[in-house]
């Protein structure tokens, strides 16, 4: 068994009968992350208690001890979730100093599930970004060809399992930002259903959009993980009262009677051909299994990116009004030259403290919620965001599981994109929609481009219904699944 | 022109502060007299990542509320983000209530000059209080104790004409969030704030005039000072042809003046939206009916009640109305003794001048209902005389003894037996037997003398009536 590439089910297996204890696993994680991450970038924070939680997981064991479905499983948390001793920084240089003394209710289950925390990834400022560049703690870089992104916003999650520096990890997707960088990493990547996963202790971007949610080497893995973080926390209003089912004890690789819609719009030219044959090559995999596709339509899919970006812009510019340099975070220093007054402080502290591209997003929010703008931008998007999500529904009355691209191409090189917003932001025109109506989504991997970079498909359901995304994944992942470390890392 | 050709115009826009023991989005307690800072949380800190959690107690309370208010209680009411930096403002946005709060269209009476008046309630809406900023030379101190702390801001409608009315509608809204016990309504330390909206019109012109808002009221008596004032200054504006601008200006109670606040603290673009953090409150029909159920009586309707029930004249009705404790001590001594007059008129008079004197509120009274009700049916049995009732009032006060106990244990018994005084009528004629002849010989203005020389032998308890009828008939001879 190579520990680094194993799937999560069997490392936990081999931990918890002892054929392996879980601080030899935590040391050999740490090393191939010590080796690797001057490169890659992935981890912003290590977590210098990992081996100790380790060690107290293994004496746990030995006494026999009754222990979670993660023991002794070395995971990393996106730098977004607050990890209570533990550095926690968004991205950004107004978090750079930010301990939190609380911990996300996802860490919270993680940790009594028995995962070991390896340490925090990297990634786009306040997930602002779909290439992991606009972090204040430099780019993250693709593990199969080191001058490509590795996606984002959670690229340093994505980064971080590809590179076998954890066996899983955790992301949060706002429009694409666990899909995407899973894709160009050629990992799984799950979107859960929005409310099922709680938000509490996750610095908020776009809180009707943000769900957290894991990175895998297996389809399987990431409904291990899920499973474990998932479910109705008390303090956030927001997740959904319904039962967590086990979706990895209940997979069914048999596809016979499911319909899988291909929306045509999701088909266009803008899709670049190697990516459409990876989609085919995944609707192939499921057809042989025995499930029936259907062409279906979402008319408004155009509308998908522009009203995301006023929704998730509009919610950022309040979620992010608390970085003022009052109560923690970064502060201007003012001990040469006094603010003024108030403005001053403000506008010192915040402008030092936030990345470009954020900004340009507290703007565009706060413009889009201006008075005598509101009606025409905020809250007419808010009307199409309903009537979307009303196409999805009509869509899941005729199948069950959506099958699409991820992005239009593969991943792109470091630099390519970051000057040109709006081509980055056209990355998200498949992802955004999932997060705009709340359905649950995946993205597993269905090869590579002929410059060996990995393409992921994307699955859709219904609310509620992520149990069609890991039975069609894992059909998916039969034929298509990517074994081995990058060839760069071996 | 004269002042009597305009007519102010005034709204309040009131600010209770709800006693629930915890904040209205988390789980911070809400008492007071702690440590600075100490009352928070990362949820009221608005740490990053942390969420909002509706506080059950806050909805029933501002339930509670609207429905004494003759309010309309939505169904579905949102919780909408206000946003403005402000240091004490921990998350940058004030979460509040927009165009959908849980209360709407209600309205309260009250009495003023021999008349119900009413005001139309135009909604009342939830939100978190901010902190407290304590400005102190080049920096400025920022407690947190207080932010998250739920308020109710009860908006009227542009009814009132006066600073009569006002302050008056004011104390009536107060008195209705004491009776519902939801609010403390101390305007002194802030747990109820009072902002008046003024402006003035010519009488009879339909268009309202541009408004300002009054703020930084902390008694009822500024509410009328400060409206009064502002009423004034802007005549004068109109009289001299000065423009009135739409501003918020504050009160000054030792200049008892407004001055305007600097405009830039309030040129405000609050791009409210709805907050995603929190879902629709939504009120199923059982809990309003419940709610509804355990409603007090009102203090209006107490007070018409009282007149009704007890014969009591208006003014006593309204004094005793005025405070739940009051009116329910009011209520026991009444029935107890039977004596409903009697009772308010020991209430109005002993009862709230050693209360004042000794500044404690009627809760915290010495004497309980029963023991006063004891003392106003032992007068009516003349057991004791009205004059000796007031000297075991106040020993009731001091040592919260019942009365039959201080009268005995003082031997302060009214003497009503014939007999006896007769003996003592016997008795001070015989030493005064010049006296005797000379009232017989026609010096009827002696009787009184008589009188005193009896109540003194009997140390005044001897019973003042049955005195004159025995002396009267004895000095015929």
């Amino acid at each position: 068994m190579n520990v680094l590439t194993t799937s999560l089910k069997n490392l936990a297996a081999a931990i918890s009968s002892k054929k392996v204890s879980a601080r030899e696993v935590t040391e050999k994680f740490l090393g191939q992350s010590e080796k690797w991450n001057k490169k890659l970038n992935a981890y912003i924070t290590m977590n210098d208690q990992a081996l100790e939680t380790a060690t107290k997981i293994d004496q746990r064991i030995a006494k026999g001890e009754k222990v979670g479905p993660l023991a002794g499983v070395p995971l990393a948390i996106k730098d977004m979730l607050c990890t209570k001793g533990l550095r926690t920084t968004a991205g950004s240089k107004i978090l750079h100093n930010f301990v939190p003394p609380y911990s996300a209710t996802v860490v919270e289950r993680l940790e009594k599930s028995g995962a070991i925390t390896l340490g925090k990834t990297n990634q786009d400022e306040f997930a602002m970004g779909s290439s992991t560049e606009t972090s204040h703690f430099g780019i993250s870089r693709n593990p199969w060809n080191l001058d490509y992104v590795p996606g984002g916003s959670s690229g340093g999650s994505a980064a971080a399992v590809a590179a076998g520096m954890a066996t899983a990890s955790i992301g949060t997707d706002t429009g694409g930002s666990i899909r995407q960088p899973a894709s160009f990493c050629g990992i799984v990547g799950v979107k859960p259903t929005y409310g099922r996963v709680s938000r509490y202790g996750i610095v908020a971007f776009a809180s009707s959009l943000d769900q957290a949610g894991p990175f895998s080497r297996t389809v399987e893995d990431s409904a291990l993980v899920l499973e474990s973080i998932c479910g109705h926390d008390e303090r956030d209003s927001t997740t959904a009262k319904v039962p967590v089912p086990q979706w990895s004890a209940s997979i069914n690789k048999s596809l016979k009677g499911l319909k899988v819609g291909l929306p045509k719009e999701y088909f266009s030219d803008q899709l670049e051909p190697e990516t459409r044959k990876a989609v085919d090559r995944a609707i192939d995999a499921v057809k042989k299994a025995g499930a029936e596709t259907v062409e279906v339509s979402i008319p408004l899919t155009e509308m998908a990116v522009p009203i995301y970006y006023l929704i998730a812009t509009s919610e950022a510019s309040s979620n992010l009004a608390r970085y003022d340099g009052v109560r923690f975070g970064h502060r201007a220093d003012f001990s040469k030259h006094p603010a003024e007054d108030l403005a001053e402080f403000y506008c010192r502290t915040r402008g030092e403290g936030f990345g470009s591209e954020v900004k340009r997003r507290i703007i565009l929010g706060t413009y889009a919620l201006s008075s005598g703008y509101y009606d025409a931008y905020y809250k007419k998007a808010c009307q199409v965001r309903r009537l979307l999500r009303q196409q999805f529904l009509d869509v899941f009355s005729k199948c069950q599981v959506v099958i699409s691209p991820v992005t239009t191409s593969p991943a792109f090189k470091i630099g390519d994109r970051i000057l040109d917003p709006l081509q980055m932001y056209l990355n998200d025109i498949y992802t955004t929609s999932a997060n705009l109506t709340g359905i649950p989504g995946m993205s597993v991997p269905a090869g590579f481009s002929t410059k060996g970079l990995p393409i992921g498909v994307q699955l859709l359901s219904a609310h509620f219904q992520e149990q069609h995304l890991f039975n069609v994944g894992s059909v998916i992942e039969e034929s298509l699944a990517i074994k081995e470390l990058p060839s760069v890392l071996q | 022109m004269s002042y009597n050709d305009w007519e102010a115009v005034i709204g309040l826009e009131i600010h209770a502060q709800l006693l629930t023991e915890s904040k209205i989005f988390s789980a911070d307690s809400t008492t007071f007299g702690g440590a600075d800072n100490e009352n928070v949380t990362p949820v009221s800190l608005g740490m990053p990542g942390t969420l909002p959690v509706v506080n059950r107690k806050v909805i029933e309370f501002a339930v509670r509320t609207g429905l004494a208010l003759n309010c309309n209680i939505r169904e579905k009411s949102v919780f909408a983000r206000k946003n403005y930096f402000y240091p004490d403002l921990p998350k940058g946005y004030q979460i509040s209530q927009f165009d959908e709060p849980i209360c709407e269209r209600g309205h309260v009476e009250y009495f003023l000059d021999g008349e119900i008046r009413k005001v139309n309630i135009e909604r009342a809406h939830l939100e978190e209080d901010a902190g407290k900023s304590i400005h102190s030379g080049d920096f400025t101190l920022i407690n947190l104790n207080r932010a998250g702390v739920a308020l109710l801001e009860i908006v009227s409608a542009p009814d009132m004409r006066t600073p009569q009315e006002a302050a008056e509608y004011a104390r009536t809204v107060r008195r209705i969030l004491r009776y519902l016990n939801v609010c403390d309504g101390n305007l002194e330390e802030g747990s109820m704030r009072c902002d008046c909206n003024v402006s003035v019109r010519k009488k009879g012109d339909p268009k309202l005039g541009t408004k300002v808002e009054l703020k930084n009221i902390n008694s009822f008596r500024f509410v009328e000072k400060a409206v009064e004032y502002e009423i004034q200054r802007q005549i004068d504006c109109k009289e001299t042809g000065e423009k009135i601008t739409q501003e918020t200006r504050l009160y000054d109670a030792t200049k008892n003046r407004t001055f305007a606040m600097r405009s830039k603290e309030e040129a405000h673009d609050y791009r409210y939206f709805p907050d995603p953090d929190l879902l629709p409150v939504r009120l199923d029909p059982a809990f309003l009916t419940k709610v509804r159920g355990e409603l007090p009586e009102l203090p209006l309707a107490r007070a018409q009640r009282f007149q009704t029930a007890f014969g009591l004249p208006a003014y006593d009705s309204f004094v005793l109305t005025a405070e739940k404790s009051l009116a329910d001590y009011f209520e026991i001594v009444a029935k107890a003794s039977n004596n409903p007059k009697a009772a308010s008129n020991w209430i109005m008079g002993e009862m709230l001048r050693e209360l004042n004197e000794a500044r404690l509120d009627m809760e915290k009274t010495p004497i309980s209902a029963q023991h006063l009700a004891d003392l106003i049916l032992m007068i009516d049995s003349k057991e004791i005389s009205g004059k000796m009732a007031k000297d075991v009032f106040l020993e009731m006060w001091k040592t919260s003894k019942p009365p039959k106990d201080i009268v005995k244990s003082k031997g302060m018994a009214q003497i009503t037996d014939t007999s006896a005084i007769e003996k003592i009528v016997d008795e001070v004629m015989a030493a005064n037997e010049p006296a005797v002849a000379d009232y017989r010989g026609g010096k009827i203005k002696l009787f009184g003398f008589f009188v005193g020389q009896v109540m003194k032998a009997s140390k005044g308890q001897a019973n003042p009536e049955m005195v004159n009828q025995i002396l009267q008939s004895k000095l015929k001879g």
